[in-house]
């Protein structure tokens, strides 16, 4: 089968990885086919920092501190100033006992049972972020499947199947069938004649055929075979009355609802594609092992108000949130990791580009919210073990818990996860009219919802007043204007953070952004 | 024919603009918003807060009493294009959306600028935007 003389693939890259160093072994196996799914090619080599150089670092999200380990390793002497009074920026979790204040000043108290749990932002991991997967396994954070596509799950439209909820299977199985069914007549219409050869058409046939489950009629009707993949109206089973019984297919004209399509087309997104991940115990899992990794560097409480920079150095000044009283902080260099939405509150002495793009990014207004439940209704009468349902109503999403499954006691499911209109809707009402809505809107899916709600919890990230938005939401058009302006370092000041990636709204995207401010610095750094 | 197919097009590019963060799936929510009062109430105060009043620290800036107003392309050049952290509304909100709210804010709030706000000075600023 192979021939012994000929180098294999992994020699080949133990070869080149040899010679040429771990880039050059990462263009290789981009090259050969392999690790395409990333720019991470492993944490930077940052070797050689010049005795005594320093950084300070705005913010103790991931991008913060991940700037912060790498440059410590490199013998960097890091600061880092945290408006807040705890690691992790968006990277956090809510728990029973914690409280939530908005900018409005409404303060929610957190009334989860204890081990309960929602996490506001961040809350699921591709299995293509590496950067970040690199981390939680040097770290040791323990991680878990996120159930992401559930085909058990509810789609749900006000204006399709008389206004009653489908699960998944049946939708996208029913979607598949009517449009193959349509194909296949345009096919027999000789519809396709000029696009398509003799031959070609008998194979997309045969395909239509088996992959829409259509019948020797080539119709999509319904039938046992049918409900081998949508489901059974009985399903089979044992013993004397084991036969099972077909389940009514849907029209053609309610699979077309958009709610059909959209949902389908979710779990084919890159971003989106399983196997995805979930820290064992709350999102807040990484970012407490990125505090703990960096050791005690992080000054809390510290709201910036001044960057201040010239050719030998940056000084920022900061207010103790506490007493009121200001400081300054001296450094070489300075890594500027605050989301723009919220930068117009720093006095940055920056170049006029830099200045221009940190105004040109406007941020979404995702909500979420979290309800505590009796127990485990979805799982025990509605046979759902994670994943999602999707509605048209305002709250948009139901996300059920990863974790615990067939656990006794209460547990918490996210009621909502709303964007654009209907998340700016839900952010504009009191916390009790968002749960009103959401236990009103949820009922829909889940007729036990009333009997059985604990608590909730709302996050309108439009209302967080450490951010005033969610993430990030680059334009094409100042995108192309603003970005390279955005992450090129200023100087002596470098921005790092979502926004400043290609991945905006993703933990990958800090990390890695914070990764090239770092090695603009260094890079400079060595070259003065 | 051109109207129900440019809305089309409108939403398939909401439909598609989250794929890259991590947004919630589905099409996007149809919302009922009748009138100017209603577009604010339900839309504008998840940020400039219920009396207009803007956030505590200033960042999100209060439209109440705010002299800003007093010439209409402000607002609406605002509101259909963005600024800062706040996202351009075209994508979200009808012309006559637009109008109607910014009417709306310039008449209230203690703002007193009652010339009309009308849909065709929206598209005259939409369009402004292409051209640039």
């Amino acid at each position: 089968m192979t021939d012994s003389t000929a180098p294999s693939r992994r020699d080949l890259l133990t070869m080149i990885g040899k010679v040429g160093g771990a880039a050059a072994m990462y263009q290789a196996m981009t090259a050969l086919g392999h690790a395409a799914e990333t720019q991470f090619s492993g944490p930077p080599v940052l070797s050689g920092a010049k005795p005594g150089a320093s950084v300070v670092i705005l913010g103790a999200g991931l991008a913060g501190m991940a700037a912060a380990f790498e440059l410590q390793k490199a013998g960097y002497a890091v600061k880092i100033l945290e408006f807040q009074d705890r690691p992790g920026g968006r990277n956090y979790s809510l728990r029973g006992g914690d409280t939530f204040t908005e900018s409005d000043g409404t303060v929610q108290k957190v009334q989860f049972a204890a081990g309960n749990y929602i996490n506001p932002g961040p809350w699921r991991i591709p299995h293509h972020h590496k950067a970040l997967l690199h981390y939680c396994r040097q770290f040791g954070v323990a991680l878990e499947p996120f159930i992401q596509l559930n085909h058990n799950g509810f789609i749900h439209s006000t204006e399709a199947f008389g206004g009653k909820p489908m699960r998944y299977k049946e939708v996208a199985t029913d979607f598949k069938g009517h449009t193959s069914e349509l194909l296949a007549k345009a096919i027999s219409a000789k519809a396709l004649d000029d696009k398509l050869t003799a031959q070609d058409q008998e194979k997309l046939m045969e395909a239509l055929r088996g992959w829409g489950v259509l019948d020797k009629n080539l119709a999509y009707t319904s039938s046992l075979k049918v409900s081998a993949q949508r489901g059974y109206d009985q399903a089979p089973g044992g013993g004397r009355n084991g036969a099972p019984t077909p389940s009514q297919i849907a029209k053609l004209q309610d699979v077309l609802d958009p709610q059909v399509w959209t949902a389908m087309s979710f779990y084919f997104s890159y971003v989106m594609q399983t196997t995805m991940f979930q820290p064992v115990g709350g999102m807040d899992m990484i970012g407490k092992a990125f505090a703990r990794k960096i050791g005690k560097i992080v000054t809390y409480n510290a709201k910036a108000t001044k960057v201040a920079q010239s050719d030998k150095g940056v000084t920022v000044s900061y207010k103790d949130v506490a007493t009121g009283q200001m400081h300054d902080v001296s450094a070489d260099w300075c890594v500027c990791t605050i989301p723009l939405s919220i930068i117009s509150q720093v006095d940055m002495q920056v170049s006029p580009a830099l200045k221009a793009a940190m105004k040109a990014v406007p941020y979404g207004g995702h909500v979420k919210i979290g309800m505590e439940f009796k127990r485990r209704f979805w799982e025990e009468d509605d046979n759902i073990y994670g994943g999602h349902s999707f509605t048209d109503q305002t709250i948009t999403q139901l996300s059920y818990p990863n974790d615990k499954m067939f656990g006794q006691g209460p547990a918490v499911l996210l009621g909502a996860f709303a964007r654009d209109l209907a998340g700016f809707q839900l952010a504009s009402m009191t916390p009790q009219q968002r749960i009103e809505t959401a236990l009103k809107q949820g009922e829909v899916f889940h007729p036990q919802y009333r009997k059985e709600y604990l608590n909730g919890v709302s996050v309108p990230w439009s209302r967080v007043p450490w951010i005033l938005g969610c993430t990030s939401a680059w334009s094409d058009e100042n995108r192309k204007a603003h970005y390279k302006n955005l992450v090129t370092l200023d100087n002596r000041v470098v921005l790092a953070g979502e926004h400043a990636s290609y991945y905006g709204g993703w933990m990958e995207g800090s990390i890695l952004s914070g990764i090239d401010a770092i090695t603009q610095i260094h890079e400079r750094a060595q070259a003065a | 024919m051109r109207g129900p197919l440019l809305r089309l097009a409108a939403l398939t590019a909401l439909a598609a603009a989250p794929a890259m963060a991590d947004s919630p799936g589905g099409r996007p929510v149809k919302i009922a918003l009748p009138d100017g009062e209603q577009v604010y109430n339900q839309i504008c105060a998840a940020c400039h807060l219920d009396k207009a009043q803007g956030s505590p620290d200033g960042t999100v800036p209060a439209l109440a009493h705010n002299a800003k107003l007093a010439d209409a392309n402000y607002p609406i050049t605002v509101v259909m294009k963005g600024q800062g952290g706040m996202p351009w509304f075209s994508e979200m909100l009808t012309p006559a959306q637009v109008a109607s709210v910014v009417g709306y804010v310039r008449t209230h709030f203690d703002n007193s600028y009652p010339e009309p706000v009308s849909e065709i000075d929206v598209k005259r600023i939409a369009a402004q935007g292409s051209e640039e």
